[in-house]
């Protein structure tokens, strides 16, 4: 089930990370973090319509919409503090290469994404499992949303 | 060439008080020659975001452990990383961090493995100075690379291993973990990820203080007659104990073998850093679970050597 292609948008995201030094990988997804968007307003003022990913090493909350039939694209929201940049990074590379996908490609992106950011040794293979809990997260609701 | 400590009143009741800064005697010796402000954090990230201006950064995880044994590094490369964030072995370090020094209380540990004589905490680390409103920065401090000479690691004093620990049963353990991870209801922190155990419980005797219960709401340490009722009154320690403490990695335990070593000035104080992760997989140790110590269960410990 998780054999599918790399949405494009994400491919993209993918290459730039691969194209970089190590320290400059961290500094990117640093930018990721700072670009990370704030909740909108019906969010914002109702934080029990988000669900925390436990699995995150710092509190990161996650909520998202699912439109019509057929194409059903997904829109995501992600709120963590300012003083968890490498979850709120994580998050900001989730949002700007899944948001707005259909469904069925959310479904289709392969687990091991996180692992292709080049990342793993930079930010050890324990904090990337935070990303990998946060992919698993989204998927799991769309399933569940079925 | 080490700087003269912080005077202040609530420090002179610690045992060790030359170990701990306040944000003023921070902000007033920034500039000073030889001192090195160091910043660890559990959030690899956060030290770009902004830090104290001239402070470098130390991550536990990848500077601080071994890439591939479960160990910290050696003494060959602790000089290189010395001297490359520009530490000498008469340096003042100053650590700070986030989430009550809990990181920096490691990085501190880890220090000490190596001998470093004059290595402090920041009371309150980072969110005490952020609260303030006092001076970040992210400009990268310029290091002046420095020589530091190679110091073995001298782990015996202040760490404990698997055996030693099945040998010290019997003598007080302190389990810094949450509630649940004490009775065994969960292996890993709440909210935290899951860093495989097998079994949950603790090792059988060891008494219940979560770490945080050392630090006060605004993340400094709380006052000695507060620690002290809380280790010695409550957890029965006394002096001249010899004390072991672990949580799940090391890390949470670095910070209450700070509290007890130089706050409470317990002499021989050693922190089990292979803690749950390595007991709670290992065949044939015991473990007791619930909220009760437990006892001593002595023909299981000789069978687990």
């Amino acid at each position: 089930m998780t054999g599918g292609a790399i949405p494009a948008k994400l491919a993209e995201i993918i290459d730039d990370f691969q194209d970089l030094t190590e320290p400059d990988r961290l500094q990117l997804l640093l930018d990721f973090s700072r670009e990370l968007p704030d909740l909108p307003e019906r969010y914002g003022d109702h934080p029990e319509l988000l669900e925390q990913v436990v699995e995150c090493q710092s509190p990161l909350f996650l909520t998202m919409e699912i439109g019509d039939e057929p194409e059903r694209p997904v829109h995501l929201f992600f709120s963590a503090p300012p003083e968890a940049p490498t979850t709120r990074g994580f998050a900001g590379v989730l949002l700007e290469g899944l948001d707005g996908l259909p469904a069925e490609e959310l479904l289709a992106v392969p687990d091991d994404v996180p692992d292709r950011l080049g990342l793993t040794r930079a930010i050890t293979p324990l904090r990337m499992r935070g990303m990998a809990a946060m992919l698993g997260r989204i998927k799991r609701k769309i399933r569940e949303a079925q | 060439m080490t700087l003269a400590a912080d005077p202040q009143d609530k420090f002179s009741e610690y045992a060790h008080p030359e170990r701990l800064v306040s944000t003023d005697w921070l902000a007033a010796n920034l500039d000073a020659e030889g001192l090195v402000v160091v910043e660890s954090d559990e959030d690899v990230l956060l030290y770009e975001t902004g830090h104290i201006p001239g402070a470098v950064k130390i991550d536990w995880h990848t500077e601080l452990n071994d890439e591939v044994t479960r160990d910290y590094i050696d003494g060959e490369a602790f000089a290189r990383l010395m001297a490359a964030k520009g530490i000498s072995r008469d340096s003042t370090v100053v650590i700070y961090g986030d989430k009550s020094n809990w990181w920096a209380a490691y990085t501190l540990w880890v220090f000490t493995l190596f001998g470093h004589e004059d290595v402090r905490l920041l009371d309150g680390g980072r969110d005490k100075w952020v609260a303030e409103g006092r001076p970040m920065t992210t400009d990268k401090p310029e290091v002046t690379p420095s020589d530091y000479p190679v110091v073995e690691r001298n782990d015996a004093p202040v760490r404990a291993f698997l055996g030693d620990v099945l040998e010290h049963l019997g003598k007080p353990l302190i389990d810094v973990r949450s509630g649940d991870e004490y009775t065994g209801a969960r292996t890993t922190m709440p909210a935290y990820p899951e860093e495989g155990a097998l079994r949950g419980g603790h090792i059988p005797t060891a008494v219940s203080v979560p770490w945080a219960r050392a630090a006060a709401s605004d993340g400094t340490f709380r006052t000695r007659a507060e620690l002290d009722a809380i280790y010695r009154d409550e957890a029965g320690l006394q002096e001249g104990d010899d004390v072991v403490a672990y949580c799940r990695i090391g890390e949470r335990s670095s910070h209450t073998w700070f509290v007890l070593t130089h706050l409470l000035g317990f002499g021989n104080v050693r922190n089990y850093d292979g803690s749950w992760t390595e007991w709670g997989n290992a065949v044939r140790v015991p473990i007791v679970r619930g909220s009760e110590p437990g006892e001593v269960p002595a023909a299981s410990a000789r069978a687990a050597r």
